[in-house]
């Protein structure tokens, strides 16, 4: 199941640009919020202080407190820890070229020193099916490499990926900006019925998207977090002249 | 309306021409590479193939005047002085590489090994085997298979680090946030997941190191030195074909001019079949659109 997220006074820095400022939100257990807002707004660096993915940078520093199921992942817990339990999907799809489409599946645990053949087993045709691929790979589980696999293709393996080592909270970083609009649409079916078991966190470029997926909507611009509300509130009503604008198309 | 874009008569003869030149250029070059390689093969074959038989790979080396003599000792020599390099300096290198690509990247440190490696790729192999002598022969009082190896599996290393960093820099960044967002610890994921990535390109990195030396006869003689009888033992002087090519291609007899033709063929040959056998092994499990 699905935790909640509750972040407060969050910044963050790379090098001596800073990036976030001051941002504090709280996204609920079980559905998808999506982060949207022009590039270089900050919302992608947000996603990766989720997951201390933000640090594998050297000159990136962030302050503040963001907890996960009311652990600071912070002070309480190691990265690796934090990452076991927040899966991550980039905006480009990232198969592991040299495994086979199974051995990427697996990897998150295989990696972790996991061994036992038929939890594996298992746990890639769960995750596969869960990713909406299966069918579509069932015969080259162990033949075909994944980066043999179309892009829309590769980005469900890159979530089913991400699904394998059991997540409370999935991140996804604009995950069908790379993709046609048929496997978009399969993407957006897929956070659909995903995030009655997830968290789910979405960063998008696309509205629509936003719209049709998540119930939550944030827009960030300039490092700032401008407005946080229901979805149909922000893109109907929206409280400040800045998400207005955004929304409506008169700036970024 | 798109008149301005249609080129004239001239103009299309000027394509034409250069398409071609550039094209004959290349095939040119092409060939210019090719050819000396093929030349010294040839040239070996047919100087050296006459003289290989049973004997060659099964005898030791004969007093002069006597025939029916062979290299059997120094082929043997050569395969264990090669197979003590690489272990040594395959496993230096690759871990050397991936310091560089992966953990110093941007440090004195690594500035500093990266420069030492390009100085050590250029310094002339006979005073890379002077410095041997000189560390490991003198004060053991003996010349060994051992120092022999030693000498070529440092000379290996230079070759093997700096390889082994490009291919490592060459997997994209994408990759190893992969991984990393899975939560691998980040040394599992350079050692399963970069390395692996890389693996093809620093294999052959190993390859053209091992070929490199494979040949080497300057920093042998002052290491290895040589040895007319039977020995695989690491402590003593053990022949080595390069050796055994240098010394009968420099003697007054022509049995032996004969000998150091098939030698040479062989050694040639050895280090092709070993190239392409872990060529071959290293290629067997890559799956289907793997790239």
């Amino acid at each position: 199941m699905g935790v909640g997220i509750e972040v407060n006074g969050l910044n963050a820095w790379y090098g001596t640009n800073h990036t976030l400022q001051d941002i504090t939100l709280h996204i609920p257990a079980n559905e998808a919020t999506a982060l949207i807002g022009p590039s270089g707004c900050g919302k992608s660096t947000f996603v990766r202080c989720l997951n201390r993915m933000h640090e594998t940078n050297p000159i990136a520093k962030v302050t503040g407190e963001v907890k996960i199921g009311g652990q600071d992942i912070y002070s309480e817990t190691s990265a690796v820890e934090v990452r076991r339990r927040i899966g991550m999907v980039f905006q480009r799809p990232n198969p592991f070229p040299t495994m086979s489409i199974y051995d990427n599946v697996a990897s998150g645990l295989k990696l972790n020193g996991f061994r036992n053949r038929r939890v594996l087993d298992e746990t890639v045709e769960r995750s596969l099916k869960h990713a909406a691929l299966w069918d579509e790979v069932r015969d080259d589980l162990k033949k075909k490499s994944g980066a043999s696999l179309s892009g829309g293709q590769q980005q469900r393996l890159c979530i089913a990926r991400a699904l394998a080592v059991d997540p409370e909270v999935l991140l996804m970083d604009e995950p069908a900006s790379a993709l046609d609009p048929v496997s978009t649409a399969k993407i957006e079916d897929l956070i659909f019925q995903l995030k009655s078991q997830y968290t789910i966190v979405i960063v998008t470029h696309n509205m629509q998207q936003a719209a049709r997926v998540a119930e939550r909507t944030g827009f960030f611009l300039n490092g700032k977090l401008i407005e946080f509300d229901s979805t149909h509130k922000i893109f109907t009503n929206p409280s400040d002249k800045r998400t207005e604008d955004y929304i409506t198309g008169r700036f970024g | 309306m798109a008149t301005q874009f249609q080129s004239s008569t001239a103009n299309r003869r000027w394509r034409w021409f250069t398409n071609h030149a550039a094209t004959w250029l290349a095939v040119g070059s092409t060939v210019l590479v090719v050819a000396p390689l093929v030349a010294i093969f040839m040239d070996l074959v047919y100087k050296g193939a006459s003289s290989l038989n049973w004997n060659f790979f099964t005898k030791l080396p004969v007093p002069p005047g006597e025939s029916g003599g062979g290299m059997a000792n120094a082929i043997i020599g050569s395969i264990v002085v090669l197979a003590l390099a690489s272990l040594m300096g395959i496993p230096v290198g690759i871990a050397g590489g991936i310091y560089l690509s992966e953990f110093g990247r941007g440090t004195k440190l690594s500035t500093v090994v990266r420069f030492t490696a390009d100085i050590l790729n250029g310094v002339p192999s006979i005073v890379m085997g002077i410095a041997i002598y000189g560390l490991i022969v003198a004060p053991t009082k003996t010349f060994s298979a051992f120092a022999g190896g030693v000498v070529l599996g440092i000379m290996m290393v230079p070759t093997v680090a700096r390889t082994t960093e490009e291919m490592m820099l060459m997997v994209p960044h994408s990759i190893r946030e992969a991984a990393l967002g899975l939560g691998v610890p980040n040394w599992r994921s350079v050692l399963s997941i970069t390395l692996r990535t890389a693996m093809p390109g620093v294999i052959t990195g190993c390859m053209l190191a091992f070929a490199r030396v494979a040949g080497e006869t300057a920093p042998l003689l002052f290491t290895a030195l040589g040895n007319d009888f039977w020995s695989t033992s690491l402590n003593q002087p053990i022949e080595a074909l390069p050796l055994q090519i240098y010394t009968y291609a420099l003697g007054p007899y022509d049995e032996w001019h004969r000998l150091a033709w098939a030698g040479s063929l062989v050694l040639i040959v050895l280090i092709v079949v070993s190239v392409s056998l872990v060529r071959y092994v290293t290629t067997r499990g890559v799956l289907k659109g793997a790239n």
